[in-house]
C-alpha cells in the first residue's frame, strides 16, 4: 500500500480520459474535487490486490449516466460515500477497500473520493480496463460473478437497493430506469466482492497504467514531443487517423449519448473520411465506410497537438483530431468477453476483428 | 470602393488604419490616453489627416485588449456576487473553485448558493429558492456590490431559473449590472459559470470604454457603424457588445494574428505581438489562428470560449524593470503613461522601452536620459527578455524543427533577429499596427440558436443556417462570401415531438 500524491491524481486524470474512449465523463471534476480534498489534508493510499485476504470486502464503485449531465451537476464525495455506505448497511459488512468500476475517465477518480470521505485505500484497477456504457460489460460479467445488489445514490437524498437481479442485462435495465428518473447522474456501488474475487477476475494494475499514460504525455509535453506518439509507443498502439470534424449528430436516449462524428482526414489523410459511432464511448470507426476498428479495442481521439483526449460530449466542429487504438485488456478478448463487449453488443453487426491482429 | 477603418487600442499604444479594399493607404500610431476617447480621436484625427477619405468609411472596426489585461493585470475589476442556482448539487465545488487565489480573492464578493435548477430533460431539479434568492438580493445590495452573475444548472436547456434571479435582482436592487450564463455559453457549468463571473466583473468597465469609443467616433466627424471585434476574428455591433466584455477577450490577439498574416501574406508562422503591456504568441494554420480544443484559460480561469490558442507573457515596451534587490521585468507596465513615466520621456520609472533605447535598439525620446544606465544592467535585462521570447516560443512551437516567426505589434523591436528555434524573424511593412489591420479585415457573423419540431436534422440545420446567413447579411455581411463556422445541435427529449435545438454560426465580408 503507498500513499498517492495529487500530482499521481493529476496524472491518473490525463491518462484516464485517454483510456475513457470517449466517455467515462471527463475527470476534470472529480479532479477539481480531489485538490480541493487534499487542501484540506487527505491523503489517499493505493492499494496492490495481492495486499488483500480472500475474505476481504471491496466496494466497487462509479458514477453513473450521461457524461453531459455530470458537466452541470457536479460530482459530489458525499454521495459517492453515501452510496458506499448504503451497501455497508444492506449487508451488514465494513469494506476493506474502494475500488474502480472502470478506469476509463472520472470513474478512475470516483473511488479515490469515496475513499477519502471514508479513510479507505483504493485498489490499483478496475473491471473495464477502460470505459463501457453498461453494467455486464465488465470482467466480472464475464467471469459469471454475481451482479447484484447494487446501491445508487441521488444527491437529493433519493436512494435505492436493487436486492436482486436476474441477469446483467436487467440489473442494467433496472438501475438504468432509477438513474434516468434522478435526472441520468448517480453515484453507484455495484455488487461488492471479495478480495478472491478481486485477485482473480479484475483487471489488475489498471491505475497504474493510467497514471503511467498521464506521465507520458505531461513527459512529451514538457519536451516538445509529440504527446500522441508517446502514447502510442508506451502503450503498444496504432495510430489511424489524422484530421478535422465536420459533423456531429448526437442523441441523448435512455440515459445514453449516442451519435457519430464524422473526420475529414488532413495530412496523410487527406482526401478520406473516418466515421466514428459512439454510445459514450467510442464503438466502431470506419475509413471510408470500410469497418476499420472496433470495440473491445480501444478508439480513443486526441488532440491532434496537445495530445489530450476528447469527450463524445466535447467533440465539436472543427476540431483537430487524431484516433488512435490502443490494445484492449485480453479477457476482453475471450470469446465470452467478445460476447459481452464486441460490436454486436453495441448493435453492429460485425465480426470482431482485432485492428492489432 | 471599400473603405474601412480599422482601431486597434492596446493598453500603451491606440493604432488607427484606413483600408482601401486590399491597401493599407495611412496608418497612425498614438498613445492611449487615460480616458481612451483622446487617443482614439487624436488616432482619427491623424488618420483624417494623411487620407481624408476616412470619413467615408463604410465601416469602423474597434479591437481591444482593454478588458483582457484588466483581467490578466487583476486592476479594474468589480467585485462579484456569484450566484449558483442548483444546490443540493454540486456543493462540494463551490463558484470560483478552479480560480487563481490571487483573482479570486479580487472578484469575489458574495457567494450564494440556492437550491434550483434544472435536468436535462427539462423538469426541475429542485423547486427555485425564490425566497433565498430575495434574500442574497438584498444582501448584494447592502453589501454595495454592483454586478452579479447568475448560473443555474443546464440553464442553456432552461433559463427559467436564471431569469427568475434577474427579475428578483431588479426588483431589490436595480442599479446592479446582471450577467445569466445562458448568454454566454453552453453545457458545462463551471466554465459557463466562471464566463459569467468574468463578465460580471467587466461590465461596468465594458460599458464606459465602449461608450467612449462611439464619442470619439462621432466626435472625428465619422458616421459609420461601429462594431467591436470579438475573439474569433468576427464583429459586432457596440451598443450589443458593450454587455458582453468576455466576447472581446483574445480579440486582440486574434486582429494581431489575422493581421500579420493578410501583411506578410504568410499562412503558416508563428507569431509574436509584442505591445506595450503584454507578448502574445500564437500559430497561424492557413491564415488563421489556431484554435484551442475547447477549454480556453483566461488570467488562468478556465472557460469554453472558441478563441486562438496563445499564450501571453507580462512582457512589453512599457513593462516596468526593476534592478534592485534583483532583476526584475515585470508583470505590471506603465502602459500609456509610457511617454510621461519612461525615463527617456523624462519620467521616473526604468521601462524596457528605455533598456532598448539604451541598448540602440531603437530611438525614441531622450537617449541621454538612459546613458547612464550600466551596462551590465542593459545587457542582462535584453538577456532575460530574450529568454522569455525563447521560452514562449518553445513552449508554443508544435514541432521539433525551427519555424518562421512574424513579428508585429508596437514593440516588436524587442524581438531579436536571431532566436533559439527560429528559422527566421519576419518583419513586415505597418507591422507595428498589425492589430488595427486585422480589425479592419474583420467579418461580420450571424448566429441562430432555436429550437426546431418535427424536422429531420438536415433540415433543422439547413433552415438554421438561411436564418443565421440572413442575420448575417442584415448587419452587413455579402451574402456570397457568407459561410458556416459552427454547427452545434442537442437533442431535447423532453419536448413534445422531435425537438431538437439547433445552433448555427456563418461568416462573412462586410458588403461592399
Amino acid at each position: 500500500m503507498r500513499p498517492i500524491p495529487l500530482e499521481d491524481i493529476e496524472s491518473l486524470a490525463i491518462g484516464a480520459w485517454i483510456l475513457g474512449t470517449g466517455g467515462g465523463g471527463s475527470p476534470y471534476l472529480a479532479l477539481l474535487n480531489m485538490r480541493q480534498l487534499y487542501r484540506k489534508g487527505v491523503t489517499c493510499h493505493l492499494m496492490d490486490a495481492s495486499e488483500l485476504d480472500d475474505d476481504d470486502m471491496v466496494a466497487v464503485v462509479s458514477n453513473m449516466g450521461a457524461p453531459l449531465v455530470g458537466q452541470e451537476r457536479l460530482t459530489d464525495p458525499k454521495t459517492m460515500a453515501l452510496a458506499v455506505t448504503m451497501m455497508e448497511e444492506y449487508l451488514g459488512k465494513k469494506f476493506r477497500a474502494l475500488m474502480s468500476l472502470e478506469i476509463g475517465g472520472g470513474n478512475s477518480i470516483q473511488p479515490f473520493m469515496g475513499a477519502a470521505m471514508l479513510g479507505l485505500p483504493v485498489i490499483d484497477g478496475d473491471c473495464m480496463g477502460r470505459a463501457f456504457p453498461e453494467a455486464q460489460m465488465t470482467s466480472f460479467a464475464i467471469h459469471d460473478l454475481r451482479m447484484y445488489p447494487l446501491t445508487l445514490a441521488d444527491v437529493r437524498d433519493n436512494a435505492v437497493v436493487v436486492a436482486r437481479a436476474a441477469s446483467w442485462k436487467w440489473m442494467e435495465r433496472i438501475s438504468r430506469k432509477a438513474c434516468v428518473e434522478v435526472g441520468s447522474i448517480a453515484s453507484t456501488c455495484k455488487a461488492p466482492r471479495t478480495g478472491k474475487e478481486i485477485k482473480e477476475c479484475a483487471i489488475l494494475g489498471s491505475t497504474t497504467k493510467a497514471i503511467g499514460i498521464g506521465r507520458a504525455v505531461q513527459a512529451a509535453r514538457k519536451t516538445h514531443r509529440d504527446p500522441i506518439e508517446a502514447v502510442v509507443q508506451q502503450e503498444g498502439g496504432i495510430k489511424l487517423f489524422v484530421g478535422k470534424i465536420h459533423d456531429i449528430a448526437r442523441r441523448t436516449t435512455e440515459g445514453f449519448l449516442r451519435g457519430t462524428a464524422a473526420i475529414e482526414g488532413l495530412d496523410e489523410c487527406r482526401g478520406h473520411t473516418f466515421r466514428l459511432a459512439f454510445q459514450n464511448e467510442f464503438a466502431v470507426g470506419w475509413v471510408d465506410d470500410v469497418p476499420r476498428v472496433m470495440t473491445p479495442d480501444l478508439i480513443c481521439v486526441l488532440d491532434t497537438v496537445a495530445g489530450d483526449a476528447i469527450g463524445t460530449e466535447t467533440l465539436r466542429y472543427g476540431q483537430r483530431v487524431t484516433v488512435i487504438a490502443l490494445p484492449a485488456p485480453p479477457i476482453l478478448l475471450t470469446t465470452k468477453g467478445i460476447e459481452h463487449v464486441g460490436p454486436r453488443a453495441f448493435g453492429y453487426d460485425l465480426d470482431f476483428r482485432s485492428v492489432f491482429a | 470602393m471599400r473603405r474601412r477603418i480599422g482601431i486597434d487600442v492596446g493598453g500603451t499604444n491606440t493604432d488607427a488604419v484606413l483600408l482601401e479594399d486590399d491597401q493599407v493607404v495611412a496608418a497612425v500610431k498614438t498613445p492611449t490616453t487615460e480616458d481612451v476617447t483622446r487617443g482614439i480621436t487624436r488616432a482619427l484625427a491623424g488618420l483624417v489627416e494623411r487620407a481624408p477619405g476616412a470619413r467615408e468609411a463604410q465601416a469602423a472596426m474597434i479591437g481591444t485588449t482593454h478588458f483582457t489585461n484588466a483581467v490578466v493585470q487583476r486592476r479594474d475589476l468589480d467585485r462579484v456576487a456569484a450566484v449558483r442556482v442548483g444546490l443540493p448539487s454540486g456543493a462540494s465545488l463551490p463558484p470560483f473553485v478552479d480560480w487563481p487565489e490571487d483573482l479570486a480573492a479580487l472578484v469575489r464578493g458574495e457567494v450564494v448558493m440556492l437550491e434550483g435548477g434544472h435536468e436535462f430533460d427539462g423538469r426541475p431539479l429542485v423547486p427555485f429558492d425564490t425566497a433565498g434568492m430575495r434574500v442574497a438580493a438584498r444582501r448584494i445590495r447592502d453589501a454595495g456590490i454592483r454586478s452579479v452573475a447568475v448560473a443555474a444548472v443546464f440553464s442553456p436547456l432552461n433559463a427559467a431559473c436564471e431569469e427568475q434571479a434577474a427579475a428578483i435582482l431588479g426588483e431589490e436592487c436595480p442599479d446592479v449590472a446582471v450577467t445569466l450564463s445562458h448568454r454566454l455559453g453552453r453545457i458545462g457549468l463551471l466554465e459557463r459559470e466562471n464566463a459569467a463571473l468574468l463578465n460580471a466583473c467587466l461590465v461596468r468597465l465594458a460599458r464606459k470604454t465602449t461608450r467612449a469609443f462611439t464619442e470619439a467616433l462621432r466626435a472625428s466627424g465619422i458616421a459609420a457603424p461601429l462594431y467591436l471585434t470579438q475573439n474569433d476574428g468576427t464583429v459586432m455591433l457596440a451598443e450589443v457588445a458593450e454587455a458582453y466584455p468576455v466576447y472581446s477577450f483574445a480579440s486582440g490577439p486574434t486582429n494581431s494574428m489575422r493581421g500579420a498574416a493578410f501583411l506578410s501574406r504568410r499562412g503558416d508562422a508563428l507569431v509574436i505581438d509584442v505591445g506595450g503591456t503584454t507578448t502574445d504568441i500564437g500559430s497561424l494554420r492557413h491564415g488563421f489562428p489556431r484554435e484551442a480544443n475547447s477549454v480556453v484559460e483566461i488570467g488562468e480561469v478556465r472557460t469554453l470560449f472558441r478563441m486562438p490558442d496563445l499564450l501571453s507573457l507580462g512582457l512589453g515596451g512599457g513593462t516596468r524593470v526593476a534592478a534592485t534587490p534583483s532583476l526584475a521585468i515585470g508583470p505590471t507596465s506603465v502602459g500609456y503613461r509610457l511617454t510621461e513615466q519612461a525615463l527617456v520621456f523624462g519620467g521616473d520609472v526604468l521601462t524596457v522601452t528605455d533598456v532598448a533605447v539604451a541598448a540602440g535598439l531603437i530611438e525614441l525620446g531622450d537617449r541621454a536620459r538612459v546613458a547612464s544606465l550600466p551596462a551590465s544592467l542593459v545587457d542582462s535585462t535584453l538577456a532575460r527578455i530574450r529568454a522569455m521570447i525563447e521560452e514562449g516560443v518553445d513552449r508554443m512551437k508544435t514541432e521539433a524543427g525551427d519555424v518562421p516567426l512574424i513579428a508585429v505589434g508596437g514593440g516588436s523591436f524587442l524581438v531579436p533577429p536571431r532566436l533559439a528555434g527560429v528559422s527566421e524573424v519576419l518583419n513586415v511593412p505597418h507591422q507595428a499596427v498589425a492589430n488595427a489591420v486585422g480589425a479592419a479585415i474583420a467579418q461580420v457573423s450571424g448566429e441562430v440558436d432555436q429550437i426546431f419540431q418535427d424536422l429531420s436534422r438536415d433540415e433543422a440545420i439547413a433552415r438554421a443556417r438561411r436564418a443565421a446567413e440572413d442575420k448575417a447579411v442584415a448587419a452587413g455581411a455579402d451574402r456570397a462570401t457568407v459561410s458556416v463556422v459552427e454547427v452545434e445541435d442537442l437533442p431535447l427529449s423532453y419536448l413534445p415531438g422531435n425537438s431538437l435545438r439547433t445552433r448555427v454560426r456563418v461568416v462573412g465580408e462586410i458588403a461592399r
